[in-house]
């Protein structure tokens, strides 16, 4: 049997979040996008005349974008959008208790472990189901020092000035024709304000989860980490498998203030039949830090480079990102680092794996400003192959306009070695190991970051799908 | 002796798979349970070449004769499936597996020597490395090193020998364990040898090198010479000490 049959035959039971919720939502729109979904977006939400405007503004401003002719295949995706639900209610209003949230989705996120993670390790929990988010919460010591943890909705609503302030300023409508399209129709996300000083110890987590079929998820996050904070915000999503095609636009605005350091980790689980194409964005004011820790395991095809803008002088950000990509999917991220002040410094790792006819594209820039003196960058990617229908590309652009600044860039692609097979085997692991060991051990400089719990979930997920690697 | 012998190879030939170039031609080789043998003989002989047959590598296709570890023809089997049942290859050239500790390298290991359903008790586990390391004289912070990856050559030599120690295989190969040592460090090497073989005196060696100085530590029962693909000499430990002096000149003539 040809080995991609073999592995094939294996993805979809192995990915183990699908499992499909029976429930009615409260509303639904039509399928498509177009003026009348904006609108009712809107008024389903009783917002201010203003994020209409806003959100018009943007559909008109996706409309006259062409579809990217880089990064992954997008030929089928505007027959895809015709017929996928833009917006889609799942329960009347957001809860504060898990008690409060209707059983088959309390249960959703149950079998999720969602419930469980917030008891433990989390401050504070956001979950996302459909197009809004059905429950947040905040523990309280937390909240009695002012740090704000909610849907991006009640952001609008709770703290308008705060929100206008920041909305939109990081990653404008106009960005790209996806950050437009999130822009006219956003629903859901976090919405997050870390006072002056304040770090919070444990991280804070968002979770999102489609279920329903021929659906569009469109969070939009925006966080504020004042000056001198520091947290740790977690992002984690998963669908249940359709042979029809589902498609995720989310948009993520983060502003680090000086001093302080902000995390934001996710941890990509998209099933196979997904589109996920993200925006993040950080700005970096003096000597704050920003970490995207990004790990894209799922989708059908992913386009996400997350972003730091280092604005201030001392400024630091790094993106780190893991890849992993299975039969027929495509993953094409990378990190974005733009020197835009003296004495920044950053950082980009990355490390994909690509199996049977999986394919991983590093796509990067790293783009230093004149007078951005004394800035120093360096950009390593590698790349693991697992059979010799896998495939990688690097795009590396560097654009650098300072003489004073120091830029490195490295570049690896490794195959999984007999020698490494035969050497592990000989040990007594049978090949499904051997392979299983050699990728953690490839991930290992990143998945050592991650709180404890999530390494391990991570290197569980890449054990599962090493299983059946082997033809 | 009418005892199963550990390892039997019969009038082995082999070549690289996908090439012609015959590296075995010919070999015989018999060890009964317990013993130390040394096969020495000349760069290119084929030395590493049958270790890694008998370990099961794929790139190298026997295409006549046998190899019967305790009567079963091994031949067929995978490198891990020969690993469980006993068998050990201390490589020539170890290979780097960066990113993963040699405590979780050997953890999943020693696992993957258990039965199917029984479970390696951490606790257990940990022990043993301990005390497998301090018998070897190595440092505990060891174990947490990435396997092989930025060490010096006499740090690999002695991660397999801490590899054997742990795994306690029945029959251990060892392919030039003591190139690229210093003396202390194979003495070492060579004690912790001595110490597993005293532990478990059924334990069958087979020492591969071309050199004496590894012998002058742990003398072995039969010394045999291979030169060409083939073993072309066997004796005593007194065969190490004239191969010493006279060097593989006498055994050039063409086959
Ligand atoms: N993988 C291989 N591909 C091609 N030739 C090989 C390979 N392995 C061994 N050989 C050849 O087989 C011969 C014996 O090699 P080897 O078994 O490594 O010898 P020794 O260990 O005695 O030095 C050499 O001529 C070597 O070049
Ligand atoms: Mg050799």
């Amino acid at each position: 049997m040809p080995q991609n049959e073999v592995v094939e035959g294996l993805g979809l039971d192995q990915y183990k979040y699908h499992f499909i919720t029976e429930d009615e939502p409260v509303f639904r729109s039509g399928r498509g996008l177009n003026e009348k979904v904006v609108r009712e977006i809107s008024a389903q939400k009783d917002e201010p005349q203003w994020m209409l405007d806003f959100r018009l503004k943007a559909l008109k401003i996706y409309n006259a974008k062409p579809m990217p002719t880089w990064g992954g295949d997008l030929s089928n995706l505007e027959a895809v959008l015709d017929q996928i639900y833009f917006y889609v209610r799942p329960q009347e209003k957001m809860e504060r208790s898990w008690d409060d949230v209707p059983a088959n989705i309390k249960d959703t996120f149950e079998k999720l472990g969602i419930p469980e993670a917030e008891q433990k390790i989390l401050a504070g929990v956001g979950a996302q189901y459909e197009s809004e988010m059905v429950y947040h919460s905040l523990k309280e010591e937390w909240d009695a020092k002012g740090v704000i943890f909610d849907s991006i909705e009640d952001g609008l609503k709770n703290h308008p000035e705060l929100f206008r302030e920041h909305f939109g300023t990081v990653i404008p409508s106009a960005d790209n024709k996806f950050a437009a399209m999130n822009s006219a129709v956003w629903s859901g996300g976090s919405f997050v304000y870390i006072p002056k000083g304040v770090e919070l110890d444990t991280p804070l987590q968002a979770y999102f989860r489609v279920n329903q079929e021929q659906m569009g998820q469109f969070e939009r996050t925006l966080i504020i980490a004042d000056e001198g904070a520091k947290a740790h915000y977690i992002e984690g999503c998963t669908a249940p498998v359709y042979s029809t095609e589902s498609f995720h636009s989310g948009v993520i605005e983060i502003i680090v203030k000086a001093g302080a350091h902000f995390r934001y980790t996710t941890i990509q689980n998209w099933s196979n039949n997904m589109y996920n194409l993200v925006t993040q964005r950080a700005l970096v004011h003096e000597h704050a830090t920003m970490e995207w820790l990004d790990g894209n395991l799922g989708s059908k095809l992913t386009m996400k480079y997350p972003s730091c803008f280092l604005v201030g002088e001392g400024a630091h950000g790094s993106v780190l990102s893991i890849a992993y990509s299975g039969d027929g999917q495509h993953q094409d991220t990378g990190g974005k680092v733009v020197h835009a002040a003296p004495n920044t410094s950053s950082q980009i790792i990355s490390k994909s794996i690509s199996k049977g006819t999986g394919r991983s594209t590093y796509r990067g820039l790293c783009k230093v400003y004149e007078g951005s003196v004394n800035s120093r960058s360096n950009v390593e990617c590698d790349a693991l192959l697992i059979h010799p229908t896998s495939r990688t590309d690097t795009y590396p652009y560097i654009e650098i306009e300072e003489k004073q600044a120091n830029v490195g860039h490295e570049a690896t692609v490794s195959k999984v070695g007999d020698e490494q097979l035969f050497y592990l085997m000989s040990r007594g692991m049978s090949e499904e190991e051997a392979m299983a060991m050699i990728v953690r051990g490839f991930i290992e400089p990143i998945a050592k970051l991650l709180p404890l719990e999530y390494a391990v979930e991570l290197n569980r997920l890449i054990e599962l799908e090493m299983e059946g690697s082997v033809g | 002796m009418s005892e199963i012998p550990i390892l039997e190879v019969k009038n082995l030939h082999a070549k690289v798979a996908d090439e012609d170039t015959e590296i075995l031609r010919g070999v015989d080789l018999t060890l009964a349970k317990g013993e130390i043998h040394a096969i020495m003989g000349p760069n290119g002989s084929g030395k590493s070449t049958l270790a890694k047959i008998v370990a099961g590598h794929p790139a190298y296709e026997p295409t006549e004769g046998q190899v019967r570890y305790l009567g079963q023809d091994v031949l067929e089997l995978d490198p891990d499936e020969r690993a469980r049942l006993g068998i050990f290859l201390a490589f020539q050239y170890p290979v780097e597996i960066p990113g993963v500790s040699i405590a979780n390298f050997m953890r999943t290991a020693m696992q993957a020597h258990l039965d199917e359903g029984e479970e390696l008790d951490l606790f257990d586990f940990q022990d043993q490395l301990l005390e497998r390391m301090e018998l070897l004289d190595m440092d505990p912070s060891f174990a947490e090193r990435h396997v092989n990856d930025g060490f010096s050559g006499g740090e690999k030599k002695r991660n397999e020998i801490l590899q054997m120690a742990v795994l306690r295989p029945k029959l251990a190969v060892m392919d030039e364990t003591d190139s690229g040592l210093d003396i202390d460090a194979l003495q070492v090497v060579a004690n912790g040898v001595k110490k597993l073989h005293a532990e478990d005196p059924e334990m069958t060696v087979l020492i591969i090198t071309h050199y004496q100085r590894l012998l002058n530590y742990i003398q072995p029962d039969h010394v045999h010479v291979m030169v060409g693909g083939r073993i072309v000499r066997s004796g005593g430990p007194e065969l190490a000490e004239e191969l010493e002096t006279e060097g593989y000149e006498q055994f050039r003539a063409p086959a």
